[in-house]
């Protein structure tokens, strides 16, 4: 933490900087996000385990036809778009708050985006295509 | 420096000398408490529950695929390294669900007094513990 002496460059105060540009007018959004998701996978949560848990040891064509029934492939994308948004806001706070470099911190957050987005669309179109194909 | 963020992390000794202030909180010096260790904790499971998605959607991709590779994925659940996997996730899940549930009454503005706090921290820890084996008894029961 001792490294050298620090030097002070800039003289302008953050209340200076953002004096006249207004509010950002999203600073509740992601927090809100967080607790909207959250919310929605306290039922989603109970509903899928007690689903999964009723499946161990079917075959496959019985998770096929549970999963691809209009009901219950309505409940799993709900619950795969409130999972892994929540799933990324949470992650994202955790980069942001540990990753103090600029540059791999914006690095860490699109790989996070692009896992989170590519699990996401996977999930979703395999209960797609159970839906619509068996 | 070139942020002015940083300029609040500079002090000035006695001698009038800059100084880097010290980074707080210092987890390496605080004792650890009920409150603390169960934020950690959640940030923790958070982070292992998003590391599990990967094998639930495998099991969804491989349900959508083939008979071959839902058995293999299958395989892998059943196995010892993935129902000890499984069994870790699944105390995570009720720890963080637990957990996510205090946030949102304390969202609301309940629980904060001190006693309050320590209470429900025990509480989720019991409830954990509770529903963890609960499911587990069901799971086997089920089998």
């Amino acid at each position: 933490m001792a490294d050298k002496a620090p030097q002070i460059a800039i003289r302008r105060s953050m209340l200076g900087r953002a004096r006249g540009l207004g509010a950002a007018k999203s600073g509740t959004a992601h927090w809100w996000a967080l607790k909207t998701t959250s919310f929605a996978l306290i039922p989603l949560t109970l509903w899928f385990l007690a689903s999964v848990i009723g499946l161990i040891g079917a075959p496959r064509a019985a998770v096929a036809a549970w999963a691809g029934g209009a009901i219950t492939a309505t409940l799993l994308l709900a619950t795969i778009a409130a999972l892994f948004h929540h799933m990324y806001l949470g992650v994202q706070t955790v980069i942001e708050d540990y990753i103090h470099h600029e540059r791999s911190r914006m690095a860490w957050l699109l790989v996070a985006q692009g896992v989170a987005w590519l699990l996401a669309l996977a999930s979703a179109i395999s209960v797609l295509k159970l839906a619509f194909t068996g | 420096m070139t942020d002015v963020r940083d300029a609040l992390m500079v002090g000035r000794t006695s001698d009038g000398k800059l100084v880097r202030r010290p980074l707080s909180p210092h987890l390496q010096v605080y004792k650890p408490q009920i409150t603390s260790t169960l934020s950690i904790l959640h940030r923790v499971t958070g982070i292992a529950l998003s590391v599990g998605t990967l094998v639930l959607v495998w099991w969804l991709v491989a349900a959508a695929t083939s008979d071959a590779a839902f058995v293999r994925a299958n395989g892998f659940i059943g196995s010892w390294f993935g129902m000890l996997l499984l069994f870790g996730w699944t105390v995570a899940l009720w720890f963080h669900f637990c957990a996510g549930i205090r946030h949102l009454a304390w969202d609301m503005g309940y629980g904060f007094e001190l006693a309050t706090a320590h209470a429900t921290g025990k509480l989720v820890l019991a409830a954990t513990a509770v529903l963890s084996v609960l499911t587990w008894v069901v799971i086997f029961a089920v089998r």
